[in-house]
C-alpha cells in the first residue's frame, strides 16, 4: 500500500489557517516578548487582526463562491456558504470576544488571575499580583478555540470532527479556571466542564466507532449510503447515531447532558463565559446540522424521538430552575439550556428551512449574550473602602441600577427582552424563523411549549428589569455596588444594543444572506 | 400619494426618541412638546377622518405597502377601513387628553419626560395596530406595544405596580406567545411568497377545519386576554388599581379595543368558520362577563376597581355584538369600542381627578360632594350615566344596536345581558350616592371645584357622547359597509359549507 500525498485545495482553508496560524504565533509571542505590557498589546493586537482578517477573508469568500462549494482534504472537509456563514458568525464572536478578554477596569484590573499556575491564596499569587504578571495567554487559547469551532462547522468525517471538538474544547477548560476573583469557583467549574467533556468526547466516540462498524467509514456521506443500505444492522447504527448525536448535545448544553453548564458558566471569568455561551453554541449548532442533514437524515423518524424528548426537557428544566436562581450568571446559564432547547424545536422533522433558520437564531442569541455578559463586567461590588472588587453577580444587588446608570441598564434590558423574543428585538426574529422551520413539518405541539416555555421564561428575565428599573436600592447599600467603566467593555455592549436593535427592525438583508447559505454540500462528490 | 398612516404611527415614536435625548437643562417643557405632538397627531386624525370616504368605508384607504422582510414573508401595510379610522381617531383623542390630565403628576422633570415618551411610544404602537393590513406587523406590534405599557404601570403608579406591571405582562404574553404559534401556522396555510402576510392574501383560504379551529383559538386567546372577558380579566382590575388613571384610561379605552378589533378584522374576518363553530361558547362567556363584570363592580369600595369591572361588563357586551354575526350588531360592537372608549376613559380620568384631590379611592371616605362642588359632581353624573348607556348619550345608541341585533340568534343571552345593564345602573347611581350626596364629611368641605385644565380634559369626551348620542349617523356611516363585508364573509362560508 502506497500512500498518496492528498492534494489540498488551501484558499478555502485561508480563515482558519489564519486564525490557527495566528494562535501559533501568539504562543511564540508569549515566549519572546518579556514585558507583559508589550506582550498583551502584541497578543491584543495580533488576536483582532487575525480575527478580523480572516473574517473579511470568509465574508469575501461567502460573498464570491461560485457553485455550491469546494470539498477539501479528500472529503474530510467542505468549505460550502453554510460553513462561511457559521465561520463568520463564530469570527464575529471572536471579536467581540477578545474585546471582552482585552478590557479592563477602571482601576486596571483584568478578568484573568495573573498567574494560572499557582494555588488560591497562596503567597506565590500575592507576588504575582505585586510584580504586575499577567497572563496574556488567553489570547493564543481564545484563538485556538475560534479556529477548532471554524473547523468544526466545516468537517465531514466523523474523527476529523472529533479532532476539531478537541482542538476548541481544550482552551476552553482552561480559560475557565483561569478568573483572577473566586477562584475557586472558577477551579471547580473548570473541572466539572472537563470531567464532562471528556465523557461526552467519549461518548461521541464509541459513537463513531459503532458507526464505523456498521457502515465501514466515517465519512458523513459513506456513513449516509450506508445507513441507507445497511440490512440487519439497525441496532448498531442506531445506538452509534444516538451517542454521537449525545456527544455533541453536551457541547450544546441540553439537558440532560447539561449539568456542567451552570458552574462553568458562573466560575468561568465573564468573558470567557459570554464567549463561550455565544460561540460554543454557534459551533455545537452548526456541527449538529453538518452531522443530522450529512449523514444522518435517513434516521430521521428514529432520532425524532431524541430531538424532541431533550428539547421539551431543556426547554422545561432550563426555565423552571432559572425562575429560582438569584445568582445572576448561574440564571443565565439556565437560560442557555432553555435556549438549547428553542435551537433542537428547529430540528423537528429536518426540515430544510432550519439550515437558514438556526445561523441567525444563533447569530440573534450569540450577540445578546455577549451583550449581557458584557454588562455584568460593568457592576461590580464595591468595598468598605471604596475600592472596587469583583462583579455583583447576586440579583439583589441589581436593585436600582435604572437611577444609576439608565443607558446601562436599558442595554441589559434590551438584551433580556431579545433573549425572552419580544418583537423588535432580534431575539424575536430568530425564534420566529426556528419556529417557522419546525411548524412546516407539522411540530405544532413542539411549538406550543416553545411558546409557553417563552411565556414562562419572560418571568425571570422581566423580574431583573423590575430590580433594574422599579425597585430602590436598598437603604445603607447605595455606596455597595459600583458601575465600572472599560471602554473595550462599552464598545461590545453598544456593538451588541446596536445589533440586537438592528437585527429586530430590519433583519431582511442579513436573512436574505443566510437564507443564501441554507444548502450543504452534501458529502460533495458521492 | 402622502403616507399619512406612517407618519402617524412614525410621529410619536419620534415624539418619544425627541423626550428621551433632550437634554436633562431643557426638560422644563417636555409636557408642551408631548402635547404638541399629539396635537399634530389629532389633527391628522380629524384630516383623516374627513378625507375618508364613506362610501367605500368597507375596502382598506390609504393604503401603503412596502417590503419589509420578504425573506419571511412580512409587509410593512397600512390601510384603514371605516372601524380602523374610528380606532385611530380614539386613540389621537384621547391620548392628549391623558397628557393634559396628568399635568401635575411628576415633580421630577425625568420622571415625567420618562412617563410623557412611554405614553407617546404607546401611541404610536396602537396607530400602527388599527392601521395594520399586514398579520406579521400586527403581531410585532401588539407585542412590542407591551414594553412601554409594562414600564407605565411598573415605573409609576401605587404601591403595587411592580406586581401590576409582571401580572400585566405575563398575562398578555402568554396569549401573545400562542398566537404567535397561530400566526406561523397561518402562513403555512397561506400562498407564502414575499407578502405572505397580507391580510389580502390570507382572508378566503381554504384550510382543513382542524387547522381553522386551532388557529382561531390561537388568536383569540390573545384578544381575549386583551378585552378582559371572564375568566381571563383578572389582570385589569390590578392594574387599573396600581397603575395612574390617565395610563388606564389609554389601557382600557383605547389598547384593549385592540382585542375586540382583532376579534373582529383577523379572528372573524380569517376563520369565519372557527368563528362561527365557537359562537355558541363565546357568547356564552360573553354573557357571563356581562353578569359577572357588573355583579362585580357593584360589591368594590375602590373606584378604580369598580370602573375596571364595569368595563369587563361592557367588553362582554361588545364580544356578544362581534360573535352574533348579524348587521346590526356588528355595527353596534363596533360602534361601542368607540362609544365606550369615549365614556371609559372619561370616567377613570374623573375619577382620577377625585383621588387626586384626597388621595383615596375608596368610596366611603367620600360623601356630600354635590353641594361643595356641583360641577364636579354633575359632570361626574353625566359621565357616569354615559356608563350605564342612558338614552342621549352615546353608548346607549351602540349598546341598544348589539342588543337588538343580537336578539334574533341568541335570545336567552341577550335577555340575560340586558340583566347585566340594570346592574349598571346600580352600580354607577350607588357610587354617584355615595360620593356626592348626603351629609358632608368635615375633611370633603374644602374640596377644589373641576379646574379649567380638568375641564378641559373632560368636556370634549361629554360633547362627544351627547353629539353621537344624538347623531349616531357620523360614525355609523363609517361602519355599515366593514360590517357588512363581515356579515358577509360569515355567511356566504355558511352557504359553502
Amino acid at each position: 500500500m502506497s500512500f498518496v500525498t492528498p492534494v489540498i485545495a488551501w484558499a478555502p482553508l485561508a480563515p482558519i489557517i489564519i486564525v490557527l496560524g495566528a494562535a501559533a504565533i501568539g504562543i511564540l509571542v508569549e515566549a519572546f516578548i518579556r514585558t507583559p505590557a508589550t506582550r498583551r498589546a502584541a497578543q491584543l493586537a495580533l488576536a483582532l487582526a487575525s480575527l478580523v482578517g480572516a473574517a473579511l477573508v470568509a465574508i469575501l469568500q461567502w460573498a464570491t463562491l461560485d457553485g455550491a462549494g469546494t470539498v477539501v482534504l479528500e472529503h474530510m472537509m467542505v468549505v460550502d456558504r453554510q460553513a462561511l456563514a457559521w465561520q463568520s458568525v463564530l469570527l464575529l464572536f471572536g471579536v467581540l470576544g477578545t474585546l471582552l478578554f482585552a478590557a479592563r477596569t477602571r482601576a486596571g484590573e483584568e478578568a484573568f488571575t495573573p498567574l494560572g499556575a499557582v494555588a488560591p491564596g497562596s503567597t506565590e499569587e500575592t507576588l504575582a499580583r505585586r510584580k504586575g504578571m499577567q497572563l496574556t495567554e488567553v489570547f493564543p487559547l481564545a484563538l485556538f478555540a475560534v479556529g477548532g469551532m471554524m473547523l468544526f462547522t466545516s468537517v465531514t468525517d466523523l474523527i476529523f470532527l472529533f479532532v476539531a471538538l478537541e482542538v476548541f474544547s481544550l482552551p476552553l477548560y482552561i480559560l475557565v479556571a483561569l478568573a483572577r476573583r473566586r477562584r475557586l469557583l472558577s477551579h471547580e467549574g473548570a473541572l466539572k466542564y472537563f470531567l464532562l467533556g471528556a465523557f461526552s468526547s467519549a461518548l461521541f466516540l464509541f459513537g463513531a466507532a459503532l458507526l464505523y462498524g456498521a457502515t465501514g467509514s466515517t465519512s458523513f456521506d459513506e456513513v449516509g449510503a450506508g445507513i441507507a443500505s445497511a440490512t440487519g444492522l439497525d441496532t448498531l447504527i442506531l445506538a452509534g447515531a444516538v451517542l454521537v448525536v449525545v456527544g455533541l448535545l453536551f457541547k450544546l448544553g441540553a439537558v440532560p447532558f447539561h449539568s456542567w453548564t451552570p458552574d462553568a458558566y458562573q466560575g468561568a471569568p465573564t468573558p470567557v463565559t459570554a464567549f463561550m455561551g455565544a460561540a460554543t453554541k454557534a459551533a455545537a449548532t452548526a456541527a449538529l446540522i453538518r452531522l443530522v442533514y450529512g449523514a444522518l437524515y435517513g434516521l430521521d423518524w428514529e432520532l425524532s424521538w431524541l430531538f424532541w424528548t431533550v428539547a421539551i426537557a431543556s426547554m422545561l428544566l432550563g426555565t423552571v430552575v432559572a425562575l429560582v436562581q438569584t445568582e445572576l450568571k448561574r440564571m443565565l446559564a439556565y437560560s442557555s439550556i432553555a435556549h438549547a432547547g428553542f435551537i433542537l424545536v428547529a430540528f423537528a422533522g429536518f426540515p430544510d428551512s432550519t439550515l437558514s433558520a438556526l445561523p441567525f437564531y444563533l447569530l440573534t442569541y450569540g450577540l445578546a449574550t455577549m451583550g449581557a455578559f458584557a454588562v455584568i463586567t460593568q457592576v461590580r461590588e464595591r468595598g468598605e473602602d471604596g475600592t472596587v472588587l469583583g462583579e455583583a453577580t447576586r440579583l439583589g444587588q441589581w436593585a436600582g441600577l435604572g437611577r444609576r446608570s439608565p443607558w446601562l441598564a436599558a442595554s441589559m434590558a434590551l438584551f433580556l427582552l431579545s433573549f425572552a423574543g419580544i418583537p423588535l428585538t432580534a431575539g424575536f426574529v430568530g425564534k420566529f424563523v426556528a419556529f417557522s422551520a419546525a411548524m412546516s413539518e407539522g411540530a405544532w405541539p413542539l411549538v406550543l411549549v416553545a411558546v409557553i416555555a417563552s411565556a414562562a421564561a419572560a418571568f425571570f428575565y422581566v423580574r431583573l428589569i423590575v430590580l433594574m428599573f422599579f425597585t430602590d436600592v436598598p437603604d445603607g447599600q447605595e455606596d455597595a455596588v459600583a458601575v465600572d467603566y472599560s471602554p473595550l467593555a462599552r464598545v461590545v455592549v453598544v456593538a451588541a444594543a446596536v445589533a440586537v436593535v438592528l437585527l429586530g427592525i430590519v433583519p431582511g438583508p442579513v436573512l436574505s444572506a443566510f437564507e443564501n447559505a441554507g444548502v450543504l454540500l452534501l458529502g460533495a462528490a458521492g | 400619494m402622502f403616507p399619512i398612516l406612517t407618519v402617524m404611527v412614525a410621529l410619536p415614536a419620534l415624539g418619544a426618541g425627541l423626550l428621551w435625548a433632550l437634554p436633562s437643562a431643557s426638560r422644563a417643557r417636555v409636557r408642551e412638546v408631548a402635547l404638541a405632538v399629539t396635537a399634530v397627531e389629532l389633527a391628522l386624525a380629524v384630516a383623516l377622518f374627513i378625507q375618508f370616504d364613506t362610501a367605500t368605508a368597507g375596502t382598506f384607504q390609504f393604503s401603503e405597502t412596502y417590503a419589509w422582510i420578504p425573506q419571511i414573508g412580512a409587509s410593512w401595510a397600512l390601510g384603514i377601513n371605516g372601524i380602523g379610522l374610528l380606532m385611530i381617531v380614539l386613540a389621537s383623542l384621547l391620548t392628549p387628553l391623558a397628557i393634559l390630565a396628568g399635568w401635575w403628576e411628576d415633580k421630577d422633570p425625568a420622571r415625567r419626560t420618562h412617563y410623557l415618551a412611554l405614553i407617546l411610544l404607546s401611541q404610536a404602537f396602537m396607530v400602527g395596530i388599527f392601521a395594520a393590513r399586514d398579520v406579521f406587523l400586527f403581531y410585532v406590534l401588539f407585542e412590542a406595544m407591551l414594553i412601554p405599557l409594562y414600564f407605565l404601570i411598573g415605573s409609576f403608579g401605587g404601591a403595587q405596580r411592580r406586581y401590576a406591571a409582571v401580572k400585566f405582562l405575563l398575562y398578555s404574553l402568554v396569549g401573545g406567545l400562542i398566537m404567535l404559534v397561530g400566526v406561523v401556522a397561518l402562513y403555512f396555510q397561506g400562498p407564502g411568497g414575499e407578502q405572505a402576510f397580507l391580510t389580502d392574501n390570507l382572508t378566503g383560504l381554504t384550510m382543513s377545519s382542524t387547522a381553522e379551529r386551532l388557529i382561531f383559538l390561537a388568536f383569540f386567546l390573545a384578544f381575549a386576554i386583551k378585552a378582559p372577558m371572564v375568566p381571563l380579566h383578572t389582570w385589569l382590575p390590578t392594574v387599573a388599581e396600581n397603575a395612574r388613571p390617565g395610563t388606564t384610561a389609554l389601557l382600557v379605552a383605547v389598547l384593549d379595543k385592540i382585542g375586540t378589533f382583532g376579534m373582529l378584522t383577523l379572528c372573524v374576518a380569517l376563520f369565519p368558520n372557527a368563528a362561527r363553530w365557537a359562537a355558541p361558547v363565546i357568547i356564552v362567556l360573553a354573557v357571563i362577563s356581562v353578569i359577572y363584570g357588573a355583579l362585580l363592580a357593584i360589591g368594590q369600595v375602590n373606584m378604580l376597581r369598580l370602573v375596571s369591572f364595569t368595563s369587563v361588563s361592557h367588553f362582554g357586551i361588545m364580544v356578544l355584538g362581534i360573535f352574533a354575526f348579524t348587521q346590526t350588531s356588528i355595527e353596534g360592537s363596533a360602534l361601542y369600542m368607540f362609544n365606550h372608549g369615549l365614556s371609559t376613559g372619561a370616567l377613570f380620568l374623573v375619577v382620577g381627578f377625585l383621588i387626586h384631590r384626597h388621595g383615596t379611592p375608596d368610596v366611603t371616605a367620600y360623601g356630600g360632594l354635590q353641594k361643595v362642588v356641583p360641577v364636579f359632581a354633575g359632570t361626574f353624573l353625566v359621565i357616569g350615566l354615559s356608563a350605564l348607556a342612558l338614552p342621549g348619550l352615546s353608548p346607549f345608541v351602540s349598546e341598544i344596536m348589539v342588543l337588538v341585533g343580537a336578539f334574533s340568534v341568541a335570545k336567552a343571552g341577550v335577555i340575560v345581558a340586558a340583566v347585566g345593564v340594570v346592574l349598571a345602573a346600580l352600580y354607577v347611581l350607588l357610587t354617584y350616592q355615595k360620593v356626592f350626596t348626603g351629609p358632608t364629611p368635615e375633611a370633603m368641605r374644602g374640596t377644589r371645584e373641576l379646574t379649567l385644565r380638568e375641564r378641559l380634559v373632560l368636556w370634549p369626551l361629554v360633547g362627544l357622547m351627547l353629539v353621537l348620542g344624538f347623531l349616531p349617523g357620523i360614525a355609523i356611516d363609517t361602519l355599515r359597509e366593514p360590517s357588512a363585508d363581515i356579515v358577509a364573509t360569515v355567511s356566504i362560508e355558511e352557504a359553502g359549507e
